[in-house]
């Protein structure tokens, strides 16, 4: 158990280096960021100043180290456009991203979990088939303007649900929903051929031989062993639909990193876009982590051999 | 005989896929109108079934009075364009990828594995807009983009089945022929694991088309004026309120050719035996 | 000898997969009180889809049909899946061929064993806990205590199958099921098994059902015997008379394949069945067996007869 801790946690770190290699290199991609952060208007001096203020004239490798020593040390550099931190940016619209993914992970298994296990109960009828068939649908189903139809008629037409901004709880619910629809299929899937597998198995048969009911059958016996790779990937997923996050944001005007990434690509506000870039990954590493860790958890396998 | 849901399906998807591959070959001859012409005349005009409908645009007219049935014709272009090339970039990069890690294994694998690793660490829509951001965009940077982002399920894919395949007699047989390696890795391995790589490219181009959409949708895709339908359905929206069909045509078009190719994807699947996690 | 009801009594059983092909062609078994009545045939032969079926564990899409079947005099055949759920794991357990995957992994070997009680009873999980303790001891396994708090995996097949086997004495049952319960285990092993069958009916009175290929087990273990082939019962008797009087051409093909020191001299071939077990189709008529039988004649294809020879001995055959 613990080797396997350890290796995690070195994967874990060699993947950090690489992804903070490849945001820096991202946003120097332009060739010349001075150039772009100043802007079309600029004159030659205007660059020069930013060239200097934002270090840009030293030689990359210093330019990276510099970077890197600094998140070290907490420090994820100045938003060339807000004057302000870019860790107090980021923390400032966290809760607002934070939300909107546990909202969109919560909806997302509450849709999955039931539809994936009444469909591997019935598996190969009609309402199997049916099922499947509304995953098919759901995946070919754009968000972004999945959101815009909902905005237009739950928000506008009928009134029932905010349709931007964050004031109460009630405005996580469409955006939280969006989200969740781009995840439920891959978690459908996953948990119908979890649940077809686990029905199917022997340990099943003597559940049903002790005479067990149904219900303790299908969700104590079945539904343990078929949710361990469920963690795995509602986690992946999670990550994903922060990433995500970027696309529903602007749809429904939430002020979160997502947002705040996407104005920060616009205007061309590298430190930030570094950061970000970064710091979602950072996140997806520390879920793809914990799930390991969580099936080790249930798999009393894993926990002790 | 029964009725079998998954054969209509599949027929649906193909019929869908090869309709609209047709409209996005023939794009030239058979648009009503040139889906650049600006006409500040005829602008928001509604669908013919819709009042104030005009016989001359079928979908209606958009904020600038470009037809709109012309520019969704010239979209279905631009999707597949990027659908298809997307796929060509991308399934070269995973399928080699996998098929190296696949078929050496050991700490050639685990390079594979790390590199599988940290692609699916990085947020996607986010690279892909930064890049598309910096580079400058165009079609070309936008099919890039994708290309060098939607290896890793090919990659996947190829190791697992490449695994599979290594170790079956005929690869022992083609070795003790006296092949060379890649004649081995081109005419024995791929051969016998391209039915699930099939399988994967139709998901990976359903893919490509909804982020192209969504790229060109927060305006880092695709350039205007280019009839994009992700552009459409941005462009769309500050009228969608008065007017929401100018988002739900281009909408639909995008969720019918997804749907489309995602149910041949899941035929072919069926068809092919590839492997249901694929 | 018919006159008390038998603790499990089914007749003229049938069960289909799908529409063309019947697995169990009308078999009938009586299963004594405290009686080890053993189920013997080749693989495929419906030996075990008849256990399910009594159990009425059946896979999806199986379809059972019967004259009767009763269990303690009570029809069991109408019972509804609730009814039939509390006769289950209570009255009548089973156990099954792979000790390996028939445990869930998910959880420790106390839990799974207290659910049963807990189940049936209404007790305490702590109480249910102390019964497991108890029956793990009684089948032959030391430190008990510790064993309950392991998982599955931690333990060997053959603990395994002893854990199988006391979790489905839980309740006490008056019918043991058991489905080839030595055949995934090592010799020694199984001999360690077989004989805690053994014991554990002669001191419980318990009444086992016990399907198996192997006719060692038989010899050892059995009151009765029913021989299977190609969905049917082809003969039923004692085991003594069984052994000692083959009457069916199969049961005799099956004892030939047994070597039996002293009665076989070396170098002589060990006796075998050409063929293999048939698809039965619906519409055949006829004997099943008739393909690979030395004695089949033209009547073979058309009937086959049932005989009785008025002691209990029964089988399908026109040979005398």
């Amino acid at each position: 158990m613990l080797k396997f801790l350890a290796r995690r946690l070195l994967l874990a770190v060699l993947v950090l280096l690489t992804v903070l290699t490849i945001s820096f290199a991202l946003t120097r991609l332009s060739g010349d960021v001075a150039v772009s952060m100043a802007g079309a208007q600029a004159t030659q001096e205007d660059v020069e100043t930013i060239r200097k203020a934002y270090g840009l004239d030293r030689p990359l490798t210093i330019q990276f180290v510099s970077w890197v020593a600094g998140i070290a040390s907490g420090d994820l550099g100045r938003s060339y456009l807000y004057h302000a931190p870019v860790s107090e940016l980021i923390k400032g619209r966290l809760p607002v991203t934070l939300t909107l993914g546990a909202t969109g992970l919560v909806i997302a298994l509450c849709l999955a979990l039931p539809l994936g296990i009444i469909a591997a109960m019935n598996e190969g009828r009609i309402w199997d088939r049916g099922i499947m068939m509304v995953a098919v649908v759901g995946q070919a189903m754009p968000g972004f303007w999945l959101g815009l139809v909902l905005v237009i008629w739950l928000g506008v037409k009928w009134q029932l649900l905010p349709i931007s901004g964050v004031e109460t709880w009630t405005g996580y619910v469409l955006p939280g929903f969006v989200l969740a629809f781009s995840a439920v299929p891959a978690l459908m899937r996953l948990t119908r051929g979890g649940m077809v597998d686990a029905l199917a198995s022997d340990y099943v048969r003597t559940a049903r031989a002790k005479g067990l009911t149904r219900m303790s059958v299908v969700m104590k016996h079945a539904l343990r062993n078929a949710a361990m790779p469920v963690v795995a990937v509602a986690a992946v997923q999670l990550g994903f639909m922060l990433g995500g996050s970027i696309v529903i944001e602007s749809v429904f005007a939430l002020n979160g990193v997502g947002y705040l990434a996407w104005e920060s690509i616009a205007k061309n506000d590298f430190p930030v876009v570094q950061a970000v870039v970064l710091f979602l990954a950072t996140i997806y590493i520390a879920l793809t982590l914990i799930a390991d860790l969580f099936n080790a958890v249930l798999d009393p396998r894993l926990r002790i051999g | 005989m029964r009725f079998d849901v998954r054969r209509v399906a599949f027929g649906l998807g193909v019929v869908i896929v090869v309709c609209i591959a047709l409209v996005a070959l023939l794009a030239p001859w058979i648009t009503p109108q040139d889906p650049f012409v600006q006409n500040l005349e005829a602008r928001m005009i509604p669908p013919i079934w819709m009042d104030g409908g005009v016989a001359g645009h079928w979908l209606g007219s958009d904020q600038l009075g470009r037809d709109y049935l012309s520019r969704l014709i010239y979209g279905a272009r631009i999707s597949m364009l990027i659908g298809t090339l997307v796929v060509i970039c991308s399934g070269a990069i995973g399928i080699t990828l996998g098929v190296i890690g696949g078929f050496f294994g050991g700490r050639v694998d685990a390079v594979v594995m790390f590199i599988i690793t940290c692609r699916l660490s990085i947020p996607l829509i986010l690279v892909a807009l930064t890049v598309v951001s910096f580079v400058g965009s165009s079609l070309a940077v936008v099919v890039f983009t994708l290309g060098l982002l939607l290896w890793e399920r090919f990659a996947v894919v190829a190791r697992t089945t490449t695994m599979q395949v290594r170790t079956l007699d005929y690869i022992s047989a083609a070795w003790a022929a006296g092949c060379s390696l890649p004649h081995i890795l081109v005419r024995e391995v791929l051969p016998n694991i391209v039915h699930h790589l099939i399988v994967v490219a139709t998901l990976e181009m359903a893919l490509a088309i909804l982020l192209e959409a969504a790229l060109s949708f927060l305006g880092l895709g695709v350039p205007p004026p280019l009839p994009s339908w992700g552009l459409m359905i941005a462009e769309a929206k500050d009228y969608m309120y008065f007017s929401p069909w100018v988002i739900l045509v281009p909408g639909v078009a995008l969720f019918v050719l997804v749907l489309g190719i995602n149910l041949l994807g899941d035929g072919l699947r069926d068809r092919l035996g590839a492997a249901r996690d694929a | 000898m018919h006159d008390a009801p038998a603790l499990l009594d089914v007749e003229g059983l049938r069960v289909r997969f799908n529409p063309k092909i019947e697995a169990i062609r009308g078999v009938s078994l009586r299963v004594e009180r405290g009686q080890t009545h053993c189920v013997v045939g080749e693989s495929g032969c419906g030996k075990s889809v008849s256990a399910l079926a009594v159990m009425g564990l059946l896979a999806r899409g199986a379809k059972r049909h019967a004259a009767h079947m009763r269990f303690d005099g009570q029809d069991i055949l109408g019972l509804s899946e609730r009814d039939l759920q509390k006769l289950r794991g209570d009255r009548m357990a089973m156990i099954f061929q792979e000790p390996m995957t028939s445990l869930n992994p998910a959880y420790t070997v106390g839990s799974q064993m207290a659910e049963v009680l807990v189940r049936h009873r209404r007790v305490s999980k702590q109480q249910g806990l102390d019964r497991a303790a108890e029956l793990l001891a009684k089948v032959g396994i030391t430190a008990p205590g510790m064993r309950l708090a392991q998982y599955p995996h931690q333990l060997s097949g053959g603990l395994r199958q002893r854990v199988m086997i006391a979790m489905a004495l839980m309740c006490d049952p008056e019918l043991l099921i058991a489905d080839e319960p030595t055949t995934a285990l090592d010799v020694t092993v199984q001999a360690q098994i077989l004989r805690l069958l053994r014991d554990l009916q002669q001191e419980l009175g318990l009444a086992i059902l016990l399907i198996t290929h192997d006719l060692g087990v038989v010899a050892r273990i059995a009151h009765k015997v029913s021989v299977m082939y190609a969905g049917e019962v082809v003969e039923s008797a004692s085991a003594t008379d069984l052994f000692a009087n083959p009457r069916h051409p199969y049961t005799r093909g099956l004892l030939a394949c047994v070597p039996v020191p002293g009665t076989i001299k070396r170098g002589e071939p060990l006796g075998s069945i050409p063929g293999t077990v048939p698809r039965i189709a619906d519409g055949f008529v006829g004997c099943g067996f008739r393909d690979r039988c030395v004695h089949a004649m033209p009547a073979c294809a058309i009937s086959v007869p049932s005989r009785d020879d008025g002691a209990g001995h029964r089988y399908l055959c026109h040979l005398q």
